[in-house]
Parts: C-alpha cells; structure tokens; sequence
C-alpha cells in the first residue's frame, strides 16, 4: 500500500526523525493560510501517488502567502501520471547545503532489507544506479539482529566528511530502519536529507511503502489509506477480497489463481484481443465473489465481452458452475459472457453452463478466441 | 525417483485443526501420505479422524511431534499472523522440509523466518505456494491429486491453478511427472528455481522439466544461468504476465515488475539465450515437451 509524502513525514516524526512541518491543504484558501502562519517561503507540494512531481510542476516555491494560494490553485486538480492531486503539502522551504539518498527495501535476492545510500541525493535513484553505481552504498541487515549502530555510521561515512554530520545523519539511518520495522514497510526512504548551511541534517522528502500482508497489525495505517487515489473498482474488489487491476481493453477476465489471470491476459493478446482487466476470483466456488467480481468488471463501460477461465482443481467445476449460473441471476448482465472451466468434474459443470444458456468451452485457447471474435463484432 | 518428497515422507500438519488444515489433511491420506501427526496449540491429545477411520494424533508443540512420530515433513495451513513463528517452530524441532501453504504472511516475518531456517538446515518451501505432489508416492499441500501421474517430467512453478493447467495438459497427453513442485508467489520464498532444478538434475527418473515463471524479480533469470552451466537434460518454459503493467501487483506479492526490471519478455528473452524452449502458450508447453524429449 502507498501512502503519501505527508503521512509518510508523520512515521518519521513519530520515529524521532528530524523532518520540517508541513501541512495539508485541499483548497487554496487553506494553502494560503498554513503558508501564512509559516511566514517566509514555503513549498507547496502535489501529494499523490507517484514519483516524478517535480517534473510534472506538482512542486512549487511560494515567497509569500499569495503566491502559495496561486501554486495551490494550480496544483489542485492537476493530473500526474493519471492521478488527480486532491491534496498539496505546504512546508517551510530549507537552505540546502548538500543533498543525500538514503533508503532501505525488502531485497528480493538477499531476502532481507537492504540499505542504499549515496551522496548524489534529489536524483531518481535507479538513475544513479545505472550511470554512477560506484556513487551507492549497500548494506544487507541480517534481519535476526537489527541494523548495528557501526552499520549505521559506516552508511553514513559514505555521505559526508563533517564528523558531526556523519554522528547526524547515522541516528537519522537508524531511525529510519526503526520506521521501516515499525510500519511493516517493505520500503522506506528519504530523497532528499539534506544538510542546512548551519549544518543540521533533516528529511525533506519521505516515501514509504507498506507491506499489505502488514496491515492486519496496523489498523492505523490502513485508515491512512487514500480511497480518492483508488478507482472505484479496487476500492470494491478489496473489501470483496479480490485481486484487481484495471487495464485499457475491452475483454472482461474473471480468473481464478493469479497466475492463471495473467496467463489469460496474455491469451487475449496473443489472439488478437486486449484484455479489460487482471482478475484473480481465488480458489472458492462462493457465488458471493462471483457477483461482486460481475459487478467489478461490467461496471467499465470498455468491456464488451466477460470471460471466465476457471481451473477447478480442489474447488469442483460443477461447484463453481453452480457459483457462476447463480450469480448471472441475481444481476441483471446485458454484456456476453463466455465460459471455461477445466479439471474435476468438468462435464457436469458443461451440462450445468449449457442449460443455463451459456457457451461454455473446456479449451483456453477456444475461449479466448471466442472472447476476442465477440469483442471485435461488438 | 522423485524429489522432495517420496514414500518415506512423514508428515505433520500445523494446523490440522483450522478449516483448510482438516479439509487438506483428509486429501493428503486419501492420496496415501503418510501423515503422523497434526500439531494445533490446547488441542494436544485430541485425534484427527481421518478417511477410512484412520486417526491422526495431535500435539500441542512441533517438538513433541516429532519426538512421539520421528516425523521428516511438516505443511502449515496457520493464518498468517502465526505462520512465521510455525517455521521457526518446525525448524526448531529439527523438520527438514516445511511446506508453507499460508498465503499473506508479512514480509518481515518472512525474512527472519528464511533466515532462521537456513540456520537449522531446514527447507521452507513458500510460503504462499500450493505445495508439491511425487505422483503416486505422496502429496504435500493443495495440489488437485487427480491432474498428475507418475512419469518422467519434472514440473517447476510459482503459480497454483496455472501449474495444475500444464500439468492436466501432460498427463491428458500421457506425459507423467516425477515431482510437480509449486515454489510460491511471494517476494521471498525458502526454495526458488534453481534449487528444484538441482534436485532434479540429481534425480534420475527426470528426462526433462517444466518451469512456469512470472513477472518480477530475477529467479528465472538465474535459473536460466544455472540451465545453462550445469544442466544436461530439456528444460521447456513459460512466463506469465507479458499483458501486465509495470508498478502493479499481479495477485501474487512477487508479481510486480519494479521500474523496467522483472517483465515478461526480459525472462522469456533469457530462457531462450540460454537453450529453454518457450512456450508462447500453456497449450505449447506439451508439444515442446515431447519435442525436447523427443517423443
């Protein structure tokens, strides 16, 4: 789950982080307001869920009240990468002396958080990774002992001279990796920290992402959950404890198992089609999720066709057969729907499909190529 | 042959009791493991009926399990708050293959876990994965029994319903399996690819094997490194999610292509610098099979 830069700066605050204030606006009005009790130059900052901001004009220096209202004005609204900003940050804007990178995952590979730092800060870090990789430090924690106080202060050697600085910015590490363990993060960083000409080391930045298999142990942070940055559709599709992503074609997938989803999708391209959706409808025949996933995918005006592609392996095919034949009735579907289904009792399940009035196959390939057929005569 | 699991495989299910534990244990007996054991915490000195009026005793700790049955094998079906702490119990208590079944255990959880068991010796296979099955000898996990048969293929995959899809495709076209093994769809699991694939370039009865891959991270890239520098038998292979956009969790934790890195086409463009016939389709994966094997 992502969380946005402001909420972000409140797990590192709570952390003993030293991150400037800030506030949020939704109006320009409020911006003006928060920028006027800050006195001095502000930032106003877009807070949506995506990189690039900056480049996108999401990010703006304001000199006076008036202008952090006209910024706001601006930025409110505006789209970035697709999301609409419903929100800007407004913080007093630092004196920057230097700009560092520092930042902990959950390493795939290593199969343990892994920092990286660099002094080379501000910057898109995959980019100094790809043309300057000498200019990153790592270090792999041994997730049994923690990140060591000497680790610490070796990640921050990497970034200053000041023996000052380093004793700064190693707490700051620290306390990162405190943040990232706390919050269940699978990742965490700060882009900038920057040092002040007073030499004082703070985070100007914050990004954190939260592990979703974390937040049955933090109530708090699922209800920091943005539902305005989600469509509608994801929105549904959790609560009803599916997995969707909406894509741009006009084919309609209803899946079980995830791998299968792609593998469908992939289909759907191979022969010629474009698929609407990812949709993983899990292991039950439960006509409950049926009905929701239904809902889910003729709710996008684009699908002109829905195929069901089911593997029944433990689950009975003319279990889910019945799943699906009930679940058709109690909606009202105007859209064709195809159906596949394999494994364990499949000829049942056919005769079950057929009488209801469906085209029911037991090829992927034969599906999929009907799917297509129909979307494209649609 | 087979690997992993075979007919000396002495299982115990933590948590034999909760919905899918019993429904699963009672799959794996029909099936003919050899379960020893169940092991759910206050339900000590309870049995577990099983099918055909065979009884499972249950204990309160993995500890005793495995003193009272000299058990090898554990599977976990624990909801995922608790799945963590039942590998490092399983660890603990000596098992060498745990079978992590729970799908949504919290990724930090997780990294302690794997590095727990790599201290006991332990094998973790997952988590999130549907198990692994030696047809004809024994059953570990979810998988459906009635899709494989025994016979001289070696099936790897990180998914559950796309694997048991290529395996039905085999065995309707007569083509057994050794093992059929589900590694797990998460970001960091106890046994990736090339494990399996040392396992079966040991074992004798494979002539040949299947990897399904997906989108994310660089487990099949390494895989297909490792192909080519030790392996001397057919390896045919699949990727999932060349539809999938980049930044987007695929269902599965592990299928998400981070920036530019992990997609579809980068694995398939391995696997064939590298001497894997890939399959474009699920339904190329026989053909290629008994191409590879020449049948």
């Amino acid at each position: 789950m992502n969380i946005h830069e402001y909420q972000a700066k409140e797990i590192f605050r709570q952390a003993g982080m030293p991150v400037p204030p800030g506030e949020v606006a939704t109006t320009p009005d409020e911006a003006e307001a928060i920028a006027r009790t800050y006195g001095g130059t502000v930032v106003v900052k877009a807070q949506v869920h995506s990189g690039g901001r900056g480049k996108a004009g999401g990010v703006k220096l304001a000199s006076t009240p008036e202008e952090a209202r006209a910024h706001a004005e601006a930025i409110l609204g505006m789209e970035i990468r697709g999301l609409t900003v419903n929100r800007v940050l407004v913080t007093p804007a630092e004196d920057i002396a230097s700009e560092a990178y520092v930042g902990v995952l959950m390493d795939r590979k290593a199969q343990a958080p892994t920092f990286m730092v660099s002094a080379e800060g501000g910057v898109d870090i995959e980019e100094v990774a790809a043309t300057n990789p000498d200019a990153i430090r790592k270090l792999t924690v041994d997730p049994r002992y923690g990140l060591l106080p000497h680790q610490a202060y070796w990640l921050a050697n990497a970034l200053y001279d000041d023996p000052a600085i380093i004793k700064q910015a190693a707490r700051v590490i620290a306390q990162l990796y405190d943040a990232f363990r706390s919050a269940g993060a699978s990742m965490a960083e700060i882009n900038p920290l920057i040092t002040t000409p007073e030499g004082e080391v703070k985070a100007i930045d914050a990004k954190v992402t939260i592990d979703d298999n974390e937040l049955f142990r933090h109530p708090e942070l699922e209800a920091l959950r943005d539902t305005d940055a989600e469509p509608w559709a994801e929105t549904r599709a959790r609560e009803a404890g599916l997995s969707f992503v909406k894509l741009d074609g006009d084919v309609g997938c209803c899946v079980n198992g995830a791998g299968l989803a792609m593998a469908t999708m992939d289909l759907v391209k191979y022969y010629g089609g474009d698929p609407a959706n990812f949709l993983d409808i899990g292991g039950s025949s439960n006509p409950e999720k049926v009905v929701a996933a239904l809902e889910i995918i003729t709710a996008d005006p684009n699908v002109k066709v829905i195929l069901f592609n089911i593997f029944g392996g433990i689950t009975r095919c003319d279990d889910v057969a019945n799943g699906i034949v009930e679940a058709t009735r109690r909606i009202d579907i105007k859209t064709p729907i195809v159906i596949r289904l394999t494994g364990t009792n499949e000829e049942e399940a056919l005769r079950i499909l057929e009488e209801a009035g469906f085209s029911a196959f037991t090829s992927m390939d034969e599906v999929v190529q009907k799917a297509v057929e129909l979307a494209a005569g649609a | 042959m087979s690997i992993f699991i075979d007919e000396n495989t002495r299982l115990i299910v933590q948590g034999i009791t909760g919905r899918d534990g019993s429904f699963h244990t009672a799959q794996m007996m029909e099936y003919g493991t050899a379960v020893v054991a169940g092991v759910t915490p206050g339900k000590g000195g309870q049995t577990f009926e099983g099918p055909g009026g065979r009884t499972v005793p249950i204990f309160n700790t993995m500890d005793e399990a495995v003193a009272e049955t000299g058990a090898n094998t554990s599977v976990i079906y624990v909801p995922p708050a608790f799945a963590a702490g039942a590998i490092l119990e399983a660890a603990d208590a000596g098992i060498e293959l745990i079978v992590a079944i729970t799908e949504g255990i919290p990724v930090q959880d997780m990294a302690r876990a794997h590095a727990f068991a790599r201290d006991r010796g332990a094998r973790v296979l997952g988590p999130n994965c549907p198990g692994l099955i030696s047809p004809g000898k024994s059953k570990v996990g979810i998988l459906p029994a009635q899709i494989v048969t025994p016979g001289p293929v070696g099936v790897i995959s990180r998914s559950g319903t796309l694997t048991y899809e290529a395996v039905y495709q085999l065995t309707t076209a007569g083509i057994g399996q050794t093992t059929c093994v589900g590694i797990g769809g998460d970001p960091l699991i106890g046994t990736n690819f090339v494990d399996c694939l040392e396992a079966f370039a040991a074992d004798a009865d494979t002539k040949a094997i299947v990897m399904i891959g997906e989108i994310g991270g660089t487990d099949e890239q390494e895989a297909a490194a490792w192909v080519r520098e030790h392996l001397d038998k057919p390896v045919v292979g699949f990727i999932a999610g060349q539809t999938a956009p980049p930044g987007r969790r695929m269902g599965h934790a592990g299928a998400i292509i981070s920036g530019s890195a992990g997609t579809a086409e980068e694995k398939m463009q391995c696997f064939a610098e590298n001497g894997i016939a890939v399959a474009k389709r699920p339904a190329d994966i026989v053909g290629l099979v008994r191409e590879a094997m020449g049948l």
